[in-house]
Order: C-alpha cells, then sequence, then structure tokens
C-alpha cells in the first residue's frame, strides 16, 4: 500500500492524467489473457503492468491474485471487486467507484495458483518493506517457493530496515539460502553453507541438493567439468542402463528388440518365405534369429549389435557422473553439508517413527480398552464393540449439529457419548449376554448378529456419506519439532486420552469397590455371589462400562479419521487381536499388544514405504505366528485368575 | 420418507392418467430400467446418491409424459457392494425383470463383472464413475471419465501452470489407481520427469494411519524440486488424508494435490477451511455457473429433500446418459438394445457446465475436462476448463494400448489393432 | 431295514434327488430362469461349505471363522485354469493374424499382457507355472487349502489353542489372507480378482446349458459328502470328536490323540470348502479378495447356527434358506411395508431382520430350524429343572444326553 501512496502522491504533484488510464489500457488490450491466463505465457504482461507506473496497477494485480477481479455480466466490463455486504463495491480499472453489484451479476476471474504465485512474485519488490508485516510474511513465503536470482538483492537492501525480530530471522535466513545458490562469488556461497552446519531445515536441502545433482555420460576420454567420480561397470551402473548411455553418446549402435525383429522379418516376407526359411516354421525364437542373420547376410536389414559387439563396446567406454554445478568448491562444500546433515536427518526419522508408532498404538489401545474390559475381564466376546465406537462417533456429530462451538461440543460430546454407550451396552448385555454366559461362541454369534443390524440401522438413519466430525481449532495443526520430527496435536490428545483411560481403569480394578466385585465376579461367581455381591448386577455394570469406554474412543477415532457407518467395523478385528497378543485379563497385555503391533507395522512400513497393505499383511501374519509361541498373549496371567 | 417403488409407480400412473389419455392402450405397459448400485456395504457411501439420481431422472421423464408413449419404471436392486452379486443381479434384471438398459456401477471390479453378463444376453449398461481406460464394450456406454479426460489434463496442468518436477503418486491399492498410475508414468517420463523423481505408494482401502505417508511425501522436497501430489485415493480414506495433510501444516501453495476422486460429496465429510487451494480435476463441479447447472442443482435438492445435498461428476455423466439414452430411444423408436446402440453415436447432449457432451462410436464421451480448487464451504472454484476432450478408450501412452483403438461403427470393434489391422476380441478381456 | 440313525440321510437324499429333477424339468421348459439356476447351484455348493463347517463347529466344537479363506482358495485355483485357458483361445486366434506364427514366448508373453494388462503388469508370476494345466490346477484344488489348513491346524492345535482364541487367529488367518491377495504384487490381480470365470474354454454352450452343468454337478458333490459325512459322524470317529467337543481333557486322558483328530477335522473341512469354492466360482464368474473377508466365514457360522448344529440337514437348510431370503430380499422384488409413519424397505432394512434373527435364534432356539423337527418327531430334551449336565455345560449336551 506504502508504493501506492507514494505513486499517488507523485502523481498529484507531476499531473499526468494519462498515466492513470495506462493500468487500464494494457488490461484492455489484453483481456483475452488475462480472462484465461496461463502461467507460461502471462509474465510478460505482468512486468508490463508492474512496469506501467499506474497506481492501479498494483491494486489489480493483488485483485487478480485474490479472484476478486470480476466480470459484470450485463456489459462485459471488467471491475475490481471489494466485498460490502451482500454483494460487491465495483471499483472500475481507472480507480474510479462504479456502484455495487450482487454475486450473481457477476463472473469472477479465477486464475491459478501459477499465475497467482508469478503475481507475488512481481509484487514482492515492493511488499518486502511494505509496512503491513502479514504483506511483508506473503513476500517471504513467495520468494521461499520461488527463489530467484533476482531477489537476492532486494531481500538483502530489506533486512536492515525490518523491525520484526521474527521476520528479520525469516530474512536472514533466506538471505543465506539464497547467497549459496545465486552468489557470483565461490567464497561467499561456501561461507554460506558451512555457516547453517548440521541444520534439519526442508529449506536448506531443497537448496543444497540441486547443487550436488549430477548426471551421468558415457565419453572413451573423461569429460570436461566439475567430475563427480567414474562409474564402475556392473556395480555402480547396470550393463543396461549403461548401453543406453553409450547409444545415446553414440558410442554403440542400438540393440535389436523382438519388436524390430518381427517388424523386419515381416516386411522381407516374400512367397511365404523369409529369407530362405518358411514362414511356418518361424514360431521359435532360434528359428527367427537364423532368418534375421541371413537377411543381415544379405542387406536386407542393418546389422544388430550381438551379444558380444555390446560387451566390447561396453569394456572399452567409461562411465562418469558429472556434476551439474560447474564450481567443485560450492560441489565439495555441499556435499559435506549434506552428509553431515543426512546422520542427523536419520536420527531424527526414526525419531519421527517411533512417534508415529506410538501414536498408532495409542489408537489401537483406545480403540481396545473397551475390550480389554468386556472381554478381558468378563470373557464375553462382544462383535458388536465396533459399533458402539460408531455410535460413539456419530454422537459427536450430532452434538456439533447443535453445539456449534468445537470445544464445548467435544465437552458434550464425551459425557454423552458415554452415557449412550454405556446404556447400550447395558442393554446388551441384560437382554442378550446374560442369557449366555455359559455358551461363549454363541455369544460371539448373537453379538455379530447385533452388529449387522445395528451397522445397517445406523445407515438408514445417518446415510451412507461420511459425517463430518471436525476437531476444535487448538487441536488444528501439528506440534513441530524441527522439519523432520513433528506430530499432529490430535494425535496427541488420543494419546493422552488413552493414558487418562489406562490411569483410570487401574483406579478402577485396584481401587474401588466396584473393581474389587468385578475381579471376585469374574473369577469365581458362586463364591462371590455367596459373599454378597450381586454377580447380575456387576456383570451389567462392567459391560456397560466397557461398552461406554468404546463410545468414547468413537469420538476421539471420529476427530482424526472419518465417521461413516463403517468406522468400527476397521477397528473390530485388530482390537481383538490387540487383545489376544497382549494377554487376556491384564490391561498391561493390552497396552503391550498396542505398542507391539503398532511399532511393528511402522517398522515394516519404513522397509516398504510404497506399500501400506503389504504391512497390514505382514503385521497379522506376525500376530498368528506370536500367537502360535504365545498362546496366553505378551502378559500372561497365572494360577487361579488364569481360570481354565 | 425414502421414495419407494410404490409411491413412484402411484405417481407415475397418476401422470400417465392425466396427461397422456391417447396411449390409454399402453396402461400397464412401462419400459423397465434397471439401477444396479450398491445400497449396502463399502461402496453404499458413493452409490447411493446415484440411485437416487436416477430415481429423479425417471420421475422428471415420467413427469415429462414418459417415453414412447410408455412410463417408465425403475428396478432397483441391491447388489451389496459384493462384486460375484453384480453379475448375478445384472443376469436377473436382465431375464427375470427384462429390463431395457441398466444403470449402474461404480468400482471396476464390479464392471467386470457384470460385463460377461451383459455382453451374453445383449445388454446395455451406462457406467457413470471415471476409470481407467483400457476397456471397450459393445453393450456399455461409458459417460464417466477415460484417463485422457482426467488425469492427462491434471498432469498438464502441474507441469505447466504449477511448475511440479517431482510426482508423488497416492493411491488405493486397486485397478483404477494401479492403472492410472501407470499410465501417468509413462506418460510423465515421455515429459521428461525421470523415474526416481515419481513416489508411487498404495494403501488399503479406508486407510486412516496417514501420518507417516504424508510426512513421506513432504520430505520428498528435500532436493529442490517442486513437489505435487496426484491422488486416487478412493472413497473415505480420504477423509483421515486430509485431515492428516491439513494438520501437517502442508498448503497447497507448496505442495498441491491433485485428486481423481474426491468430489463434493466426499468434501461433504470434513472441514476444508484447511484444504483451500488442493486441486481436483473432474468434468463437473457443482460451483458452475449455468442456468442448466442450477435447475439440475435445485431438482436435486427438491428431490432429496435436503437443501444441504450436493452435486457430483458421477451424478452428471447419469444426467448425460440417461438423457442421451432417452433421445436416442426416441429416435430409434424402440428400446430394442442393437438400434438404441446405433442411434447413440454421435448422440448430443448439453454438459451442465456448458457446451455439449457427444458420445462417440467408441462408446466414450466427448466432454471438457474442469481443474477446480477447493474453497472453504467445500465447493470448488473452477480454474481451468479445457475445449471438449474425446474420451480414449485405450491410452495411447502405454505402448501394448497404443495400437489398439475402439470404433464400433465403422470398424465394428472394441480392441482393433491398428498395426496388424486385426480385432483383437469382440468381447472384453475381463 | 434301515437304521433309524440312517433315516435321515436317506430322506435328505431323496429330497435333493426329487429337487435336482424338478428344478432340471422347470428349466427345460423355462419356468425358472438361467440367473436362478445359479443362483441354486451356487446355494448347493454354500450348502456344501455349510456341511463342512457342521462338522468341525456342530461335532468337533471347533468354531472356526476362516473356513471361506479355503472356500475361496478353492475357487482362485480353478479360477485360474479358466482364466488362462481362456485367454489362450484368445490370443492364438488373434496372433494368427499377425503374419508370422507365434512363438511359444510371443504367446506366453500375450497371454500375461491380456490377463495382467489392466492391473497394470506384462508379466506371468510364478504361482501361475501349473495355470496351463486343467489336472494341476484341479489338483492345487485340493493341494493349496490342504497344505495351508495342515499348517495352520498343526500349529495352532499344537500349542493348544482353543475356544474363542482359536475363532480369532482362524479370523485374523482369513483376514491376512484376504489383505495379502488385495495387494497387486500377489499374482492374482489383486482388488479385480479373475473374472469371467463362467465362460468356460472350449466349450460352445450357451449359459442355459452350463449353468444345468454346474447345478448338476454342485447336486452330486453335495449327494457325495453329505453321505460320506454321515458315515463318518455315525461311526466311531464321530463318537470321538463330539467327545473332544464336550470335554477334550477327558479325551486326552482315554488315550485319544485329540490333536490329531482335530487336525484331521480341520484339513478334511478345509478340502471339501475347497471343493465347494471350485465348484462355486465358475458360476459366480468373478473370484476377488472381498470373498475371503472375515464377515464371510461368520455368515458360515450363522448358517449353520440357524439351520441347528450338530447335524448335518441342518447346516444344509441353514445355509440354502438364509442365502436364498438374502439373495430374494435384495433382489429388489419385495413389496415395501408401509407402516404408516414411513416404509419399510427391504433392500435397506433386510440386514436388520437377518441380524435380529440371528440373535433370536442364538437366544431361544439354539438347535436352530432342526430343532423343529425334534418337535415333529416328538423328541424332547429330559427336564432336568436347572441342574447343570456336567463341568461345561454347551447347549447340545442336553440333546447328546438323550441320544
Amino acid at each position: 500500500m506504502r508504493l501506492t501512496t507514494c505513486l499517488l502522491v507523485a502523481f498529484c504533484l507531476l499531473p499526468l492524467p494519462s498515466l492513470a488510464q495506462e493500468a487500464a489500457r494494457i488490461v484492455a488490450e489484453n483481456r483475452a489473457q488475462i480472462e484465461k491466463p496461463s502461467r507460461q505465457t502471462i509474465g510478460p504482461l505482468i512486468a508490463e503492468l508492474v512496469g506501467s507506473n499506474d497506481p492501479m496497477a498494483d491494486d489489480i494485480l493483488s485483485a487478480w491474485a485474490d479472484k476478486r477481479l470480476v466480470i459484470r455480466k450485463s456489459d462485459s466490463a471488467m471491475f475490481v471487486a471489494v466485498a460490502e455486504g451482500d454483494g460487491f463495491a465495483l471499483i472500475a480499472l481507472d480507480g474510479t467507484p462504479a456502484g455495487t453489484a450482487a454475486k450473481a451479476e457477476l463472473t469472477e476471474l479465477k486464475p491459478n495458483a501459477g499465475v497467482r504465485g508469478l503475481i507475488a512474485t512481481a509484487l514482492v519488490q515492493f511488499t518486502l518493506s511494505d509496512p503491513d508485516p502479514r504483506k511483508r510474511q506473503a513476500a517471504l513465503t513467495s520468494i521461499a517457493q520461488d527463489p530467484t536470482a533476482e531477489a537476492l538483492e532486494p531481500l538483502r537492501a530489506a533486512i536492515a530496515s525490518e523491525e520484526d525480530a521474527g521476520l528479520k530471522a525469516q530474512k536472514v535466513r533466506l538471505e543465506r539460502l539464497l547467497t549459496l545458490r545465486f552468489d557470483p562469488s565461490s567464497q561467499a556461497r561456501v561461507a554460506a553453507i558451512d555457516s547453517f552446519g548440521s541444520d534439519l531445515g526442508l529449506d536448506l536441502r531443497a537448496a543444497l541438493n540441486p547443487l550436488v545433482a549430477t548426471t551421468r555420460i558415457a565419453s572413451s576420454t573423461p569429460p570436461e567439468g566439475n567430475i563427480a567420480r567414474e562409474l564402475r561397470l556392473g556395480s555402480d551402473i547396470p550393463e543396461d542402463e549403461a548401453y543406453v548411455l553409450l547409444v545415446a553418446a553414440s558410442l554403440a549402435p542400438a540393440r535389436l528388440t523382438l519388436e524390430d525383429q518381427r517388424a523386419a522379418l515381416l516386411a522381407n516376407l516374400k512367397d511365404g518365405m523369409v529369407a530362405g526359411v518358411p514362414v511356418a516354421e518361424l514360431n521359435t525364437q532360434a528359428a527367427r534369429d537364423r532368418a534375421y542373420t541371413a537377411l543381415e547376410a544379405s542387406g536386407a536389414v542393418p546389422v544388430a549389435a550381438t551379444d558380444d559387439e555390446a560387451k566390447a563396446a561396453l569394456k572399452a567406454a567409461k562411465f562418469y557422473e558429472v556434476y551439474v554445478e560447474p564450481d567443485p568448491a560450492v560441489t565439495e562444500a555441499a556435499e559435506e553439508a549434506l552428509t553431515r546433515i543426512g546422520t542427523k536427518v536419520g536420527i531424527m526419522q526414526t525419531a519421527d517413527l517411533g512417534l508415529d508408532a506410538l501414536s498408532l498404538a495409542s489408537i489401537y489401545f483406545l480403540a481396545a480398552i473397551g475390550l480389554a474390559i468386556t472381554f478381558g475381564v468378563m470373557g464375553v466376546i462382544n462383535m458388536a464393540h465396533g459399533e458402539f465406537i460408531t455410535i460413539g462417533a456419530y454422537t459427536g456429530y450430532v452434538v456439533q449439529l447443535y453445539v456449534p462451538d468445537y470445544t464445548l461440543s467435544i465437552l458434550v460430546a464425551l459425557p454423552l457419548a458415554f452415557a449412550i454407550t454405556f446404556a447400550a451396552g447395558v442393554a446388551l448385555e441384560r437382554l442378550v449376554i446374560r442369557h449366555l454366559y455359559k455358551r461363549p461362541l454363541e455369544t460371539l454369534l448373537a453379538t455379530f448378529g447385533i452388529s449387522i443390524a445395528l451397522q445397517q440401522i445406523l445407515k438408514n438413519v445417518f446415510g451412507t456419506q461420511a459425517r463430518p466430525l471436525t476437531s476444535p481449532a487448538w487441536l488444528d495443526g501439528a506440534l513441530v519439532i524441527n522439519d523432520v520430527v513433528s506430530i499432529s496435536y490430535i494425535r496427541i490428545a488420543i494419546f493422552v486420552l488413552a493414558l487418562i483411560f489406562l490411569a483410570f481403569f487401574l483406579y478402577l480394578m485396584k481401587r474401588t469397590r466396584l473393581g474389587l466385585e468385578v475381579r471376585a465376579v469374574t473369577q469365581n461367581p458362586a463364591m462371590a455371589a455367596s459373599m454378597g455381591i450381586d454377580p447380575d448386577r456387576i456383570n451389567m455394570l462392567t459391560f456397560g462400562l466397557g461398552s461406554g469406554i468404546a463410545g468414547i474412543a468413537g469420538v476421539a477415532i471420529g476427530l482424526f479419521a472419518k465417521v461413516t457407518s463403517e468406522l468400527g467395523t476397521d477397528y473390530i478385528v485388530q482390537s481383538f487381536m490387540t487383545v489376544v497378543v497382549g494377554g487376556v485379563g491384564s490391561i498391561w497385555g493390552t497396552l503391550s499388544g498396542a505398542v507391539m503391533i503398532g511399532s511393528f507395522q511402522k517398522v515394516i512400513e519404513f522397509f516398504n514405504p510404497s506399500n501400506t497393505l503389504a504391512a497390514q499383511t505382514y503385521m497379522i501374519l506376525f500376530i498368528i505366528l506370536f500367537i502360535q509361541f504365545r498362546p496366553r498373549g505378551i502378559i500372561a496371567l497365572r494360577g487361579r485368575a488364569a481360570g481354565d | 420418507m425414502k421414495l419407494t417403488r410404490r409411491t413412484l409407480l402411484s405417481s407415475a400412473a397418476a401422470a400417465a392418467a392425466m396427461t397422456m389419455p391417447r396411449f390409454a392402450f399402453a396402461e400397464g405397459e412401462t419400459i423397465k430400467i434397471g439401477v444396479l448400485h450398491s445400497l449396502s456395504g463399502t461402496m453404499a457411501i458413493s452409490e447411493t446418491t446415484l440411485k437416487d439420481t436416477m430415481l429423479m431422472l425417471i420421475e422428471q421423464q415420467n413427469a415429462k409424459g414418459g417415453l414412447l408413449g410408455k412410463q417408465l419404471e425403475a428396478v432397483v436392486v441391491d447388489p451389496a457392494s459384493d462384486w460375484p452379486l453384480f453379475a448375478e443381479k445384472a443376469r436377473e434384471l436382465l431375464t427375470v425383470s427384462k429390463v431395457d438398459v441398466m444403470f449402474g456401477c461404480w468400482t471396476s471390479v464390479s464392471r467386470k463383472s457384470v460385463l460377461p453378463v451383459i455382453e451374453e444376453l445383449n445388454g446395455l449398461l451406462f457406467y457413470p464413475v471415471q476409470y481407467e481406460g483400457e476397456e471397450s464394450s459393445k453393450n456399455v456406454f461409458y459417460t464417466g471419465a477415460a484417463p485422457n479426460q482426467q488425469a492427462i489434463p491434471a498432469v498438464d496442468y502441474y507441469l505447466e501452470e504449477l511448475g511440479v518436477t517431482k510426482f508423488a503418486l497416492l493411491g488405493t491399492d486397486y485397478v483404477y489407481p494401479r492403472t492410472t498410475n501407470n499410465i501417468l508414468e509413462a506418460y510423465l517420463i515421455s515429459k521428461g520427469i525421470p523415474k526416481e523423481d515419481i513416489f508411487v505408494n498404495y494403501t488399503p482401502f479406508g486407510h486412516s494411519d496417514w501420518s507417516k505417508i504424508v510426512a513421506d511425501v513432504v520430505a520428498l522436497g528435500a532436493d529442490g524440486k517442486k513437489v505435487g501430489v496426484i491422488s486416487t485415493i478412493n472413497g473415505d480414506a480420504n477423509i483421515g488424508f486430509y485431515k492428516e495433510l491439513a494438520a501437517a501444516g502442508v498448503s497447497a501453495d507448496t505442495l498441491p494435490v491433485v485428486a481423481f476422486s474426491v468430489g463434493e460429496e466426499e468434501l461433504s465429510g470434513l472441514d476444508t477451511s484447511n484444504l483451500v487451494g488442493h486441486l481436483a480435476a473432474w468434468n463437473y463441479f457443482m460451483s458452475a455457473d449455468t442456468p442448466e447447472n442450477a435447475a439440475f442443482i435445485a431438482a436435486w435438492k427438491a428431490f432429496i429433500k435436503d437443501d444441504k445435498r450436493v452435486t457430483n461428476d458421477p451424478m452428471e455423466a447419469h444426467y448425460i446418459g440417461f438423457n442421451m439414452w432417452v433421445n436416442a430411444v426416441t429416435a430409434a423408436g424402440t428400446t430394442e438394445v442393437d438400434a438404441v446402440r446405433t442411434a447413440m453415436w454421435g448422440q448430443e447432449f448439453p454438459n451442465l457446465t456448458g457446451g455439449m457432451a457427444v458420445m462417440g462410436a467408441n462408446h466414450h464421451l466427448t466432454k471438457p475436462v474442469l481443474i477446480g480448487e477447493i474453497r472453504a464451504d467445500g465447493q470448488f472454484d473452477i480454474i481451468s476448463q479445457t475445449e471438449p476432450v474425446p474420451g480414449d478408450a485405450w491410452t495411447d501412452y502405454l505402448p501394448e494400448s497404443a495400437v489398439l483403438e475402439a470404433d464400433w461403427k465403422d470398424l465394428q470393434c472394441g480392441m482393433y489393432n491398428k498395426d496388424t489391422k486385426t480385432c483383437v476380441q469382440l468381447t472384453s478381456n475381463y | 431295514m434301515t437304521h433309524p440313525r440312517h433315516r435321515s440321510a436317506l430322506i435328505f437324499l431323496a429330497s435333493l434327488a426329487i429337487f435336482t429333477i424338478a428344478v432340471t424339468i422347470a428349466a427345460q421348459f423355462g419356468l425358472v430362469s438361467t440367473s436362478f439356476v445359479k443362483t441354486l447351484g451356487k446355494t448347493l455348493c454354500l450348502c456344501l461349505a455349510a456341511l463342512a463347517m457342521d462338522l468341525i463347529w456342530g461335532y468337533a466344537g471347533i468354531l472356526s471363522l476362516g473356513h471361506m479363506a479355503f472356500f475361496a482358495l478353492g475357487g482362485y485355483m480353478v479360477g485360474m485354469w479358466l482364466m488362462y485357458a481362456r485367454t489362450e483361445e484368445i490370443v492364438i486366434a488373434s496372433m494368427s493374424n499377425g503374419g508370422l506364427p507365434a512363438t511359444p514366448e510371443e504367446i506366453s508373453q500375450g497371454i500375461a499382457t491380456q490377463i495382467f494388462g489392466v492391473v497394470g503388469a506384462s508379466d506371468l508370476p510364478a504361482i501361475w507355472s501349473f495355470a496351463n494345466s486343467l489336472p494341476l490346477q484341479l489338483a492345487l484344488v485340493v493341494a493349496v487349502p490342504g497344505l495351508l489348513a495342515l499348517i495352520f491346524g498343526w500349529l495352532a492345535f499344537r500349542s493348544r489353542v482353543t475356544g474363542v482364541y482359536l475363532s480369532i487367529l482362524t479370523q485374523a488367518m482369513t483376514l491376512a489372507l484376504a489383505l495379502y491377495l488385495f495387494q497387486n504384487d500377489s499374482g492374482l490381480r489383486g482388488n479385480n480378482g479373475l473374472s469371467g470365470l463362467q465362460n468356460l474354454p472350449g466349450v460352445t454352450a450357451g449359459q442355459d446349458a452350463v449353468s444345468l452343468w454346474f447345478f448338476w454337478a454342485s447336486a452330486a458333490a453335495l449327494a457325495l459328502t453329505y453321505v460320506g459325512l454321515h458315515a463318518i459322524v455315525s461311526g466311531k470317529f464321530g463318537s470321538v470328536i463330539r467327545a473332544i467337543r464336550d470335554d477334550e481333557a477327558r479325551v486326552r486322558f482315554l488315550g485319544y490323540s485329540v490333536e490329531g483328530y482335530k487336525l484331521f477335522v480341520f484339513t478334511l473341512t478345509a478340502v471339501i470348502c475347497a471343493f465347494a469354492g471350485a465348484l462355486y466360482y465358475p458360476q459366480a464368474g468373478i473370484i476377488n479378495p472381498a470373498e475371503l473377508a472375515p464377515i464371510a466365514s461368520i455368515y458360515l457360522a450363522v448358517w449353520v447356527a440357524v439351520g441347528g448344529r450338530g447335524r448335518l440337514y441342518g447346516a444344509v437348510i441353514g445355509a440354502a434358506l438364509v442365502s436364498l431370503l438374502s439373495s430374494w430380499f435384495t433382489g429388489g422384488r419385495v413389496p415395501s411395508v408401509d407402516l404408516g409413519i414411513g416404509t419399510i424397505n427391504w433392500v435397506d432394512w433386510w440386514l436388520v431382520l437377518l441380524g435380529l434373527t440371528f440373535v433370536c435364534v442364538t437366544l431361544f432356539s439354539p438347535k436352530g430350524i432342526g430343532g423343529l423337527f425334534d418337535r415333529f418327531a416328538g423328541v424332547h430334551a429330559p427336564d432336568r429343572k436347572g441342574a447343570p449336565l456336567g463341568p461345561d455345560d454347551g447347549s447340545l449336551q442336553e440333546k447328546e444326553a438323550q441320544e
């Protein structure tokens, strides 16, 4: 804006009204291009506008980038629009106000991100020292995304006058990044590289890596330029690839492909014979080779390199890797810096993987903790557990429909989800499971019936579309430790929630009357009953509790994944396995089961990053094998508590 | 209340009684339209909407007086996201319900399951979803996009407009992402992108643990090249993916994501304020500013009795497909499959986004490709609209497919080898 | 004349024969459609799988939630040959127009491109090595699932994994297998699976004839298996496995090799399932990893539970009834019920009904539909006034006690 004001003042002093029309004229002349701009061709036009000295040029460009440059449908006139009430206030391109219009009367011009980037870059030199810190920030972002040699000087000039400490630090860092790439002096570049030490920044690696980029060439003599190394055939470069380089350097003829051979044979087909071989015999590769050799001998087809010739050609040539960057001092410094950084990045990546594994483990734990109670403690297989998780998630969604404040809605949703699934759990226990305590396998079937019925009911009620469950703003974003290690706040929240539940579970089972009674009923219901404990009541409460926790887990899982009627199904098998692997009946077992499954999965993902499905497959295979060797899980109960 | 067949029939009968006294003899005789979309199971999330779209289109057509003097009747079946069941239901529709045409399928595998049945029984299927191409069946009209109508223009946009030089191809592990990514890899290599600058990852359906993959993609930027993500992630796995992207603070300026399976419907499941600027490529966006589109949206909202429901690309595909079929039947004067198919070639119908869609002799549509940027309200800003692109059944970028061509009109073959000048096969390669 | 123990088997075989003949005649006169013949044929295959499930669960007491994995594996094995042979025909026909006669390499390359082009590969994976030979591939139908069951069973029974743990473990097995097959790299076309299986290579007859052949084959397989299994369960072997179901420890103390019996039953049932799958998928036309999803095996258990465990005809009745009802309700031809406040559209509500039926069957009729036959036959469980039958009272012991 300061530029505009300056220019405005300048224009007032120098009465040159024609200049005020300049931008409008340029726009009018290039109307078609402005309506359908392309990054490839729009550059000169933007430069012309910037160079026009018209005070409106800046406004027009920024309005254009903000999708506020509009065309009035009635007369196809172009305006800068400013939102005003329901509609827009229009400003003509020469700066005069032009009334208002409703949204429906206008067509907004929507330049693509590439064009917007160009506009931002063009405006950088004006905005690097703009009084508005946000504009300065935008200018820095624009340079960082699209670093150019031209930006170096304006950036250096803008450092001294910067008052904001944060922005100043950014500018200094950006200046050094640009220096190491674009400064004419070799020493200045090496110094800039060394000044970073083993900084982990992604931007630094992005600046250094292009400096050490290489190309591979084949040559009979050592080539000119900054040679990185000579490649050994076989170990450094496979023979096929090397031969392609040879062909590219015209040091050897191309190899004959099977398709070419076939085409050549077909082309020389005469009277059912190819070079004296009948067509009917050409149904083996050996016969085709024979025919082709005969054709070669007669000169009908070009001579193709044989295997021996190819080997000889490969032996005769040498292969080099050559840096694109010509300055050896710079490449050397960059290589050193990258090695330094590489070690640290490796350590940090491991740490990040550890965090991911921990986060996955806490999600599995959260999904499984309800089961640890109903299955682990009571021994009831509840296949509808997944649907309780889903119900929890849908509760969160419904609450957000009525409570628009996200923080408040989550605070309401958590206890409400607990209450609803607790009630559902109690109902299920009273109506179905109570009758089946002696028949565990049939509990599995009955609850499976409940599961498919519930899932379909949820589908009929909420529809099949995924429903939004939005986390509060303070859970947005991620805790960024550095450019390698980061974890989203929502995952931290799930981790904390998992810890809270662990503590709650331990407290409940070890320190409360209810916990004591639960343990008593689990171990020997008849004896517990004769001590005055009502086993029915305890079973009901325990089951309700396990289901209620599933509801809360549902809210948490819905926050980071999706809310559909299939949500629970995705977790049910995994949850059962978590409990079984860990060891039934022990919360520490469930915890270690979750940690083991989570970390194992992440480690496989690390070794095979392009196929996440494989990681899940091997994880389950591992679990199957693990149970074969430790059928009672990681933490096996001993003595009486072990039951059977 | 859901619109059931009974209410539909009674309203249809009422409409017939009022508007068409001339055709009183045709009463009770209807033209049956099979709707073969999953209403339960994993794909119900996407396909139920299309079933409702078909019911709406049929209701509208009946209100206009039906077709050939008869009322249209929808026969809705539920293949329950179970692929063998698709074949069974298709056979049932054709032989028991004796439908004249079918509209249905979403996943490629469901289409592949139905193909042998409709080819055997000479049925007619309109398939409304963008797909991987490499197919042209005599009995299927593909109203969704082929790769050259969605993937290739989107990659061109990346290369030319955003200057992306390093690509991350993320997809769900099934045939559409696999084939599309193969085509894209070949295309990118032909454009001079080295193979090591193309990162590929496949995840299971409904995947939700995205943190490591997002971190991997962000780390791709370490060599100073501009990275772009091409996502063929399917269905509700997208929700977790976008939530993780937003949490990682990945902005569309530094790391744009263009998605081929994310439309208005998928975005309605999440808060898009952190995703502004990410891209999607389709042949239709709800935000298209045309009178046809406004009318379609208004009709849809009225039909579904929900003001918040959105429209999406496969719905437009059914809209075009259904209307083309109606016009072809009118032109042929019969619903007999071979006559209708002949009448379909060259059939034109206005797109909802402006311009005309044309049905080619290879059974694919010619229509424009749109690229949209996600807005904070879950809609898209259309930032690029190409000239109409004819759908290409066999891609030009894979060597085995480049020599193939589909033309049912002149060559009468869906898989014709241009080199050997022979028809490789008449029925499809399932 | 016949021992009363064999009466049910004779009645079953007679009904199956009458049913088969009736369907054949009806099909000849066009009274039932080809699609319905296919549905019936597939249902017979499902009944066959249910028989196996009944043997292992109803008689041996092992609730396996992974038997549909063997069913699908059988389908995959036969599907590989069907797909290979059909594609070979197409490739040879198309290459004969190419000018030069095709080399064997070109043919196998052409087949690989045809089969795997759609999933983006062009080489035939090693597991397809036998796909060119029908006898070898048929041998694999038995060998692959049998071997998998043998290894899995040996590991599981050896470490004494029992009860619900075994159920969860078998469920994990089928899930792992499904996820593995979902991967494109597994060499079985990933999510797309094998398709077009209803077109038999070298057969020019229409689907109306082919569907009948498969219907007969399925009926014959069901009859033979029924007779075989009936012989097994009514003999000494049957007594031992029922004893294992009711009290494993006692049987072990009596000197029987419990693990050996279990392993035999597990492997035998796996092979029966695989055989059923090999007949089923050429009728279904397509097989893909979704067929192995854990839910499929749970349905198998549900059919047996609904029909009545511990009696072979119960499993058949349960499988036939539930799968046919399922097919009918999802077909869209069931009239909606208008309740005044809203309409019940069966396509939407069928699963709810099915789910609640399971619950009711489990709660109120543990013997399933088969229990009704007892009632007609006037067989009543002894009234024990609530006294427990033994240390580990299962639902079937009451019935067993009075036999």
